[in-house]
C-alpha cells in the first residue's frame, strides 16, 4: 500500500534532524497561523500564486531562493563545524552517513535551489522591462516553471523529514548512485527533485529565449539590447541546449535504479564513465548559465554608477557569445584523471584556458568603464568591485586546474572546493546580491538600506577569504574533499580558521535579513516615486516603481544603446502625448500550481515506490493540463480608461511626494 | 498559450493573431531543438553501449528488418497524411482536416502497436532491457521515440475534439501547426533510428 514508506522512515533517532524538523514545524505553523489570522490566503492565491506577472514570479523565485539559502548555509556551517572538531582521534559530532548527506544536500541546494532561482528570478524581474515588453512570450508556462521549481524544493525538504537524502555528492556519480551501492531512497529524492525542477528550467529557457528574440520593443535591435538581456539570452541558449542532457542522463540513472537496466553499472556491459561524461556535458554549461547573468548585472551596475556607457559594448557581447560556445567543449576538464589519454586531455585543457580570454576581455571592459568615470561607491558597486577581485583570483586557480598535469595532483582535493567557491561566491552570489540591491526598488518602489547592504558586503567579502583561503593551503598539505574527519592534527588550526570565515559569512547573511527588516520598516523614508532611483540607463527605469502590471502604458521606442539615458540627457519633452490604448494581457491561471502539485505527488510516490499514488498524480497532471488546454478564456483587454486612471494616480503620488520634499527642504532651511 | 502582448490596441485584426501564432510556432521549434538534444544524448549512449552485449544477443541476432521496414513505412505515410491535413487546413476545409488527422492517428497507432509487439516479443524471448547494456540502450532509445509518438496520438485526439467543438480558429490553428512539426520531427528521428540502430545493426 505505501511502498517502501513506513513509520521507520522518519529518523527519530537522529537528534540533530529532529531539532531541525521541530524548528521547521514551528516556523511553518507560525507562518500558516499568521496568514490565516490576517485572512491573507485568498490574496496570496489570487494575487501571487496564480499570477502570470513576470515581476511577481521573479519576486517569488527570490523568496524561495533566500529561504533555501538559509537551508544550504546551515549545511555549510555544520560541515565546517564538524571539520573544525574532527582532527586526529576526534570523531566530531556528525556520523559519516549524515555528513555525506549534508555535503550532497549543500551542493544540490546551493546550485539548483539558490543560485538557479536567483538567476531566473532576476531574469523574470528585469528582462521584459529591459526590452520594453509587457510580459514574456508564454506567461502561463512561466508560472508553471516557477511552481515546478517550487515543488522540487519542497521535495528536497521532505527528504529531511521522511527518509534520507543522497550520500553521493551533488552530481550522484554512478555506480555509487546505482541501486547496488545506494539502495536507500536518498538518490531517488535527488532524481525526482532534479527532474521536476529541470523541466521547469527548460521551459523557462525556451520562454525567455522566445521573449527576447520575438518581443523587443520598436527600435531595439539585437545590438541595442542591454547587456543583462544579452547575457540572459546566452544563458537561455545554454539552458535549452544543456538541460535536456541532464534530463536524459538522470532518466537513464532512473532506469538503472528502477528497472535494473545497465547504463552505468559495473557489470553487463554498462559504462560508468559515460555517466560522468554526460553529467558534465550538462554541468559545465550550467556554471555559465549561472555566471553569465551575473556578468550582466555587473555590467549594468558599473555603467550606471560610473555614469558612463559601458566600455566596449560590442566586445562584451561577443565575449559573452564566445563563452557560450566554448562552454560546450570543456566538460572533460572535470575528470582529466579518467585516463582519456594525453591528446584528449591536452585538447580540453587548452579549450578551458581559452575561456579565460573572453572572460579577461570582460574584466578589462569593467575596469575601463570605471576609469575616469565618477564612480559612486554604493553597495551594488561594492559587490561589483569585490567580484572583480575575487573572481579574477578564482579564474586564475581555474586555469591552474586546467593544466592536466597539475590537475592529477589537485584533483579531488580541497583546491577544487576552494576554486569553485571562489568563482561561485565571488561571481554568482556577489552578482545576485548586487542585482537584488540594484533592482529591488523597481520591484517594490523603495530602496534597500545602504548601511546594512554595505555591512553585508564586507562580511561576505572578508568571510569568503577567511573561509576559503585556508582550503587552498590545506589542499597543498594533501587534504581531500568530502572527508568527515582527518588524522593529521596540524590541519586543525586551518580548519578552525575556515570555520571562523563561515561564521563571518553567517553575519553577512544576518546583515541581509536585517537589511530587509530595516528597509521595509523605513520604506516611507526610502520611497522612490520617480521609478529611476539610480539615474539609470535602460528601459526598466523609464516606468514607475513598482511597475504597473502592464509594464508600460505606452510601449517605448529605442534609437540607441542606453536609449533611456540619452533621452534624459536631451530632456526630451513628449510634444504630443499619444492617447492611451487598450492593453492585451494574459489572465491569471490556477493550472500552474495545480499541475505542479500533482507533479510533487508523482515525485514523492516514485521515491517511495507507491505506484498507485504515482498513477493518481499522473492522472491529476493530465486532467489539470487538459483543463488548461480546453480553456479559451486566457486573456483580456485592460481598457484605455483604466490605464489612464492608474497612470494618473501614479502621477498624483509623484507630485505629492515632490511637494512634500520641497516642504521638508523649506522647513530645513527655516 | 501565447499572448500577443507585444501588440496593442483593441482591434483584434487578423494579422495580430497571425503574429501570436508565429510566436507559438517559433517557440515550439525551439522546444523541438531541446527535445532533439534528449534524442542526441540517447543516440550517443547507444553508440557507446551497442557493443556492450555482455554475452547476450547482438543487434544482428534480434532485429528483423522486414518488420521494421513496415513500421517505417507506416510512420512515413502518416507524415504524408498529416501534411495533407495541413494543406486542407490552409484551404479552410475542416472536414478534410479531421479526416486526414484520423488517418494519421490510425497509422501512428499501428506503428506504436507494432513497436509494442516487437518489445513484447523480445522480452518474451528473454532479451529484456535488463539483460545487457546494449539492450538497455536499445529499448530506451526506441522506447523514448515510441513514447513521443504515443503523446502525439493523444495530442491528435485532443485536436480532433477541439476541431469538432471550436473549429478552425486562432487557438486551434497554431496548435495544428505545432502538432504537425512534432509529427514530422518524430519521423526524422525515426529515420535516424532506422538507419543507425536497425540498418547498421544488421548490416
Amino acid at each position: 500500500m505505501f511502498g517502501k514508506l513506513s513509520l521507520e522512515s522518519i529518523p527519530y533517532h537522529e537528534p540533530i534532524i529532529m531539532v531541525v524538523v521541530a524548528f521547521m514545524a514551528i516556523a511553518g505553523i507560525a507562518l500558516f497561523g499568521l496568514i490565516t489570522y490576517y485572512r491573507k490566503w485568498g490574496w496570496l492565491w489570487n494575487e501571487w500564486f496564480t499570477s502570470v506577472d513576470h515581476k511577481k514570479l521573479g519576486i517569488m523565485y527570490f523568496i524561495v531562493a533566500l529561504v533555501m539559502l538559509l537551508r544550504g548555509f546551515s549545511d555549510a556551517i555544520m560541515m565546517r563545524t564538524q571539520l573544525a572538531m574532527a582532527a586526529g582521534d576526534a570523531a566530531g559530532y556528525l556520523p559519516p552517513e549524515h555528513y555525506d548527506q549534508i555535503f550532497t544536500a549543500h551542493g544540490v541546494i546551493m546550485i539548483f535551489f539558490v543560485a538557479m532561482p536567483m538567476v531566473i528570478g532576476l531574469m523574470n524581474l528585469v528582462v521584459p522591462l529591459q526590452i520594453g515588453a509587457r510580459d514574456v512570450a508564454y506567461p502561463f508556462l512561466n508560472n508553471l516553471s516557477f511552481w515546478l521549481f517550487a515543488v522540487a524544493a519542497i521535495l528536497v525538504n521532505i527528504s529531511l523529514v521522511v527518509g534520507e537524502f543522497a550520500k553521493t555528492g551533488w552530481l550522484a556519480y554512478a555506480p555509487l548512485s546505482g541501486i547496488e551501492f545506494s539502495p536507500g531512497v536518498g538518490v531517488d529524492y535527488w532524481i525526482w527533485a532534479l527532474q521536476i525542477s529541470g523541466i521547469g528550467t527548460t521551459l523557462t529557457g525556451i520562454n525567455f529565449f522566445v521573449t527576447i528574440i520575438k518581443m523587443r520593443t520598436k527600435g531595439m535591435t539585437m545590438f541595442r539590447m542591454p547587456i543583462f538581456t544579452w547575457t540572459s539570452l546566452c544563458a537561455n541558449v545554454l539552458i535549452i541546449a544543456s538541460f535536456p542532457i541532464l534530463t536524459a542522463t538522470v532518466a537513464l540513472l532512473t532506469l538503472d535504479r528502477y528497472f535494473g537496466m545497465h547504463f552505468f553499472t559495473n557489470d553487463f556491459g554498462g559504462n560508468m564513465m559515460m555517466y560522468v561524461n554526460l553529467i558534465w556535458a550538462w554541468g559545465h554549461p550550467e556554471v555559465y548559465i549561472l555566471i553569465l547573468p551575473a556578468f550582466g548585472v555587473f555590467s549594468e551596475v558599473i555603467s550606471t554608477f560610473a555614469r558612463k556607457r559601458l566600455f566596449g559594448y560590442a566586445t562584451m557581447v561577443w565575449a559573452t557569445i564566445a563563452i557560450t560556445l566554448l562552454s560546450f567543449v570543456v566538460w572533460l576538464h572535470h575528470f582529466f584523471t579518467m585516463g582519456a589519454g594525453a591528446n584528449v586531455n591536452a585538447f580540453f585543457g587548452i579549450m578551458t584556458m581559452i575561456i579565460a580570454i573572453p572572460t579577461g576581455v570582460k574584466v578589462f571592459n569593467w575596469l575601463f568603464t570605471m576609469f575616469r568615470g565618477s564612480l559612486e561607491l554604493t553597495s551594488p558597486v561594492l559587490w561589483t568591485l569585490g567580484f572583480i577581485i575575487t573572481f579574477t583570483l578564482g579564474g586564475m586557480t581555474g586555469v591552474m586546474l586546467a593544466v592536466p598535469a597539475a590537475n592529477f595532483v589537485l584533483h579531488n582535493s580541497l583546491f577544487v572546493i576552494a576554486h569553485f567557491h571562489n568563482v561561485i561566491i565571488g561571481g554568482v552570489v556577489f552578482g545576485m546580491m548586487a542585482g537584488l540591491t540594484f533592482w529591488f526598488p523597481k520591484a517594490f518602489g523603495f530602496t534597500l538600506s545602504e548601511k546594512w547592504g554595505k555591512r553585508s558586503f564586507w562580511c561576505w567579502f572578508i568571510g569568503f577569504y577567511v573561509a576559503f583561503m585556508p582550503l587552498y593551503v590545506l589542499s597543498f598539505f594533501g587534504a581531500v574533499r568530502r572527508m568527515q574527519s582527518y588524522a593529521n592534527p596540524e590541519w586543525q588550526p586551518w580548519m578552525i580558521l575556515a570555520w571562523v570565515g563561515a561564521v563571518i559569512i553567517m553575519l553577512g547573511i544576518a546583515c541581509t535579513i536585517i537589511q530587509f527588516w530595516v528597509s521595509i520598516r523605513d520604506r516611507k523614508q526610502n520611497v522612490d516615486v520617480t521609478g529611476d532611483p539610480w539615474d539609470g540607463r535602460t528601459l526598466e527605469w523609464s516606468t514607475s516603481s513598482p511597475a504597473p502590471f502592464y509594464n508600460f502604458a505606452r510601449l517605448p521606442e529605442v534609437g540607441d544603446i542606453d536609449s533611456f539615458w540619452s533621452q534624459k540627457q536631451r530632456s526630451e519633452e513628449q510634444l504630443e502625448e499619444a492617447p492611451y490604448t487598450d492593453i492585451h494581457m494574459p489572465r491569471n491561471t490556477v493550472a500552474g500550481p495545480v499541475i505542479s502539485f500533482f507533479a510533487l505527488v508523482i515525485g514523492f510516490a516514485l521515491v517511495w515506490h507507491i505506484w498507485w499514488l504515482a498513477g493518481v498524480g499522473a492522472v491529476g497532471v493530465f486532467v489539470s493540463f487538459m483543463a488548461r488546454v480546453f480553456n479559451d478564456d486566457i486573456d483580456y483587454y485592460v481598457p484605455a480608461a483604466e490605464v489612464e486612471r492608474i497612470e494618473r494616480e501614479h502621477q498624483l503620488k509623484r507630485e505629492q511626494q515632490l511637494e512634500r520634499e520641497q516642504q521638508l527642504g523649506v522647513e530645513a532651511q527655516a | 498559450m501565447a499572448t500577443d502582448t507585444l501588440q496593442h490596441g483593441a482591434t483584434a485584426e487578423p494579422h495580430e493573431h497571425h503574429d501570436a501564432s508565429g510566436t507559438t510556432v517559433f517557440g515550439f521549434w525551439v522546444y523541438l531543438m531541446s527535445d532533439l538534444v534528449i534524442f542526441g544524448s540517447l543516440f550517443a549512449t547507444y553508440a557507446v553501449l551497442m557493443k556492450g552485449t555482455a554475452g547476450g544477443p547482438t543487434a544482428a541476432d534480434i532485429f528483423e528488418l522486414p518488420f521494421v521496414l513496415v513500421e517505417t513505412f507506416l510512420l512515413l505515410l502518416s507524415s504524408f497524411t498529416f501534411g495533407m491535413g495541413v494543406l486542407a487546413m490552409n484551404a479552410e476545409r475542416l472536414g478534410q482536416v479531421k479526416a486526414w488527422l484520423a488517418v494519421t492517428f490510425l497509422l501512428g497507432a499501428a506503428f506504436v502497436g507494432m513497436e509494442i509487439y516487437e518489445f513484447q516479443h523480445l522480452i518474451h524471448e528473454g532479451f529484456g532491457p535488463d539483460k545487457s547494456a546494449f539492450l538497455s540502450s536499445f529499448f530506451t532509445l526506441v522506447g523514448t521515440h515510441g513514447l513521443h509518438v504515443t503523446f502525439g496520438l493523444i495530442w491528435i485526439l485532443v485536436m480532433l475534439i477541439q476541431l469538432s467543438t471550436k473549429g478552425l480558429n486562432a487557438m486551434t490553428r497554431p496548435r495544428i501547426l505545432c502538432l504537425s512539426l512534432f509529427w514530422h520531427f518524430l519521423d526524422v528521428v525515426w529515420i535516424c533510428v532506422f538507419s543507425f540502430v536497425y540498418l547498421m545493426g544488421v548490416l
